[in-house]
């Protein structure tokens, strides 16, 4: 049966219509708000007046939010996190990944689910579970310390100094199973004969892991760093919803992402948070570049 | 002759069709809908408006359009701003008024064709002025209030030897008072040492003065209505007479079950809260006082506000129903009954209702409290930066609380960082 001749498409076009959907979807919630929030950095807006009340204003959102302390308290506590987190993340992913990859043959898939559960249950849940962990005088956490070692209870969500500790466990917790995929795909890849090799020449377990393991995963340590950089930076579910939206005692666990929207909606300033997100982006392509020039070996290449 | 027939039939048919239409006009025809966006309680109470408001307007369907608090005041600032999906109605929490009534989103109601300055002697004074701006524009009606009042329990208080009067006499007084409960009971006087500096710093405003910003955008922490309000809070927590617990958090409805708790710093809806569900089992042991140094101030309440760019059409009909809602005493009566929504509309105020008894304060007629609490509150202009205001203050009052810092010290870094958003 043939088309009618409207329906048909020429050649010429059909790569352009049907790649369309993605690209109408990508303009629409991709590089209209992008576009927007760059636009809406140079001006100031009271947001219940209408679109039509936003004014010129130049430079002015940026130079605030450089001499606003709390971006910078944001800022600093998103790298707190960021490091407390991201840190331990491969530090363990990389020897359980090694463990795994040896340890388990049949129950492989198994224990990695089981790792890599937390990355795809819904964070909501995650941080509901944890505040009731976490919880003063009737938390699980605090019923487990008070056991093995006794003393006061502890206030993890209460007070300043325990709160961020609280959440980059979760997010260490949360994210581990999710590098330790990434590791083990790398594993797979290493040839088997360069341990037969090493064996041979008696080489132990240690050595083989710190002389071929660790050398052959280097690319993707790279890889798994830099999502490490950029997702630690954008930090906002788990910090947003265990403090109830605001950031909890002293602004302690308010990241940059969960200030920039605490700017717009709750301090109704859009034109400052907007400028702060493209302050957010330098930091994150600053800190990307960073990681990129670390990894790159003395031939230059990643 | 086939087509004949088919066309034949066909016409009979449209023609049928035609018919039909015409004949149901009042059912199929495209009924107008009127559409009111509003957050749970307030929702309940709109929805049950409707049978009223159908049997006024018939023809006039009233969709309620329900949200979580924040996510509607969110939803209601995306609308404002893009105008779209605006209701025709919108409910407002007072702690928003602020934020909504600054901006050009919503009709001024005191202008023609709602002239709202002749009902204004019909509603709680303060309630009606917190929705003027600065403009003098009034940018929403107001429908229930929230006055202040201090709950206690009645048998902690007796075992203690503290009679009311002397906990209510001064904010001292009832700091000392916790001291002699807290000896004699072992129980906390209040959930948040926060509590205390939320009220006390409104204690002594001058009409006109804004919490923490005068009309000129002036900041006021470093008054002494701030260095009082932190170092009543000091005294609270340095002799651990508050359970450190955030309202509404599983602690703090934990300690009231438990009878930890001696007193509450709250509205009076929160009497209809404690009783369904915070602390049931401690029905009949609580009592309402007004608030220490007969301080007045209102927590929360709620507002219907018309968008400026919705339907001119419906413009009529939103407005009627605000009235209806507003200024009809048989809905505010029900609203109050139900939800206990504290009536806005003074013209219910000398119903016999308010001499009525309530189970969970050990029958005493505490309404009659409340009234002449909501006469006395006074309106508060509200800055632009008073959220934020809120959040800086608390947190310093934290600095002092949990790391000894100095009042004076706390105050002024609080100035410091609010100067710089003051003229945002």
């Amino acid at each position: 049966m043939r088309l009618p001749s409207f329906l048909q498409l020429s050649p010429r076009w059909a790569p352009y219509v049907l790649i369309s959907p993605f690209l109408v979807l990508f303009a629409v919630f991709g590089v209209f708000p992008l576009c927007f929030s760059l636009y809406l950095a140079f001006q100031s807006w009271e947001p219940t007046s209408g679109l039509g009340a936003m004014e010129f204003v130049g430079l002015d959102n940026f130079v605030f939010a450089l001499g606003d302390e709390w971006f910078w308290k944001s800022l600093k506590n998103t790298l707190w996190l960021a490091l407390a987190a991201g840190v331990p993340q491969h530090l363990v992913a990389i020897p359980l990944a090694a463990f795994i990859h040896h340890a388990f043959v049949r129950s492989r898939d198994v224990v990695i689910g089981a790792y890599f559960l937390p990355y795809i249950t819904s964070t909501v849940a995650i941080a509901i579970m944890f505040s009731s962990l976490f919880s003063t005088d009737y938390g699980l956490i605090n019923a487990a310390l008070g056991a093995w070692f006794g003393g006061e209870h502890v206030d993890w969500l209460g007070k300043a100094a325990n709160i961020k500790p609280a959440i980059a466990f979760i997010v260490f917790w949360r994210y581990l199973g999710f590098n330790v995929v990434l590791y083990l795909a790398a594993l797979q890849t290493i040839p088997k004969d360069l341990y037969e090799a090493a064996t041979l020449d008696g080489a132990g377990r240690f050595k083989q892991f710190w002389f071929i393991t660790l050398p052959s995963l280097k690319p993707m340590v790279f890889f798994g760093v830099t999502l490490s950089v950029i997702g630690g930076l954008q930090l906002f579910e788990e910090p947003f919803i265990l403090t109830g939206g605001k950031g909890g005692p002293d602004q302690a666990a308010m990241t940059s992402a969960v200030y920039l929207y605490r700017m717009a909606f709750d301090f109704n300033d859009f034109g400052g948070a907007s400028a702060m997100s493209w302050l957010l982006f330098a930091v994150v392509a600053l800190l990307t570049w960073l990681t990129n020039r670390a990894f790159r070996d003395k031939r230059g290449a990643a | 002759m086939q087509t004949g027939h088919l066309s034949g039939r066909f016409r009979r048919r449209s023609l049928l069709a035609a018919t039909a239409a015409m004949a149901l006009p009042t059912r199929s025809n495209p009924r107008q809908v009127l559409t009111v966006a509003a957050f749970p309680l307030v929702d309940e109470i709109v929805r049950s408006a409707a049978p009223r408001w159908r049997s006024l307007y018939p023809d006039v369907e009233l969709r309620v359009l329900s949200r979580q608090y924040a996510d509607h005041h969110t939803a209601m600032t995306t609308a404002l701003s893009t105008a779209v999906g605006l209701p025709d109605v919108m409910a407002l929490e007072a702690s928003y008024m602020g934020r909504f009534s600054l901006g050009r989103g919503l009709d001024d109601l005191m202008a023609p064709p709602y002239s709202a300055a002749a009902v204004r002697s019909q509603f709680v004074p303060y309630a009606f002025d917190q929705a003027l701006n600065r403009r003098g524009e009034l940018v929403a009606l107001p429908t229930d209030i929230g006055p202040g009042t201090l709950l206690y329990r009645h048998d902690l208080l007796a075992r203690a030897g503290v009679a009311e009067s002397e906990l209510t006499e001064s904010w001292e007084s009832y700091v000392r008072c916790g001291l002699r409960l807290k000896a004699a009971t072992g129980t906390y006087l209040v959930s948040n040492a926060q509590l205390v500096k939320d009220i006390v710093i409104r204690n002594g405003l001058a009409k006109g003065e804004g919490l923490y910003f005068d009309s000129d955008g002036n900041v006021r922490v470093r008054t002494p209505r701030f260095v009082r309000a932190f170092e009543l809070a000091r005294e609270v927590r340095r002799h651990r007479l508050d359970a450190r617990v955030a309202t509404w958090s599983n602690e703090w409805a934990e300690a009231f079950r438990r009878g930890q708790l001696a007193t509450e710093l709250s509205g009076a809806w929160m009497v209809g809260q404690m009783a369904n569900w915070v602390a049931p089992g401690t029905r009949g042991q609580w009592r309402a006082a007004h608030l220490p140094g007969r301080t007045y101030v209102g927590y929360g309440g709620t507002y219907y506000a018309l968008p400026r760019r919705a339907d001119p059409q419906r413009k009529a009909l939103a407005w009627a129903l605000v009235k209806l809602l507003t200024l009809d005493a048989g809905m505010q009566f029900a609203a109050f009954k139900s939800q206990d929504a504290f009536p806005a509309l003074l013209a219910t105020h000398d119903d016999p209702f308010f001499n009525e008894p309530l189970p969970f304060l050990g029958g005493q007629g505490a309404r009659t409290l409340w009234r002449e609490a909501a006469r006395q509150i006074t309106a508060t202009p509200v800055h632009k930066q008073n959220n934020f205001a809120d959040e800086v203050v608390g947190t310093e009052l934290d600095n002092v609380l949990d790391h000894h810092k100095p009042i004076a010290q706390a105050l002024a870094d609080a100035e410091r960082l609010l100067v710089r958003r003051a003229k945002r």
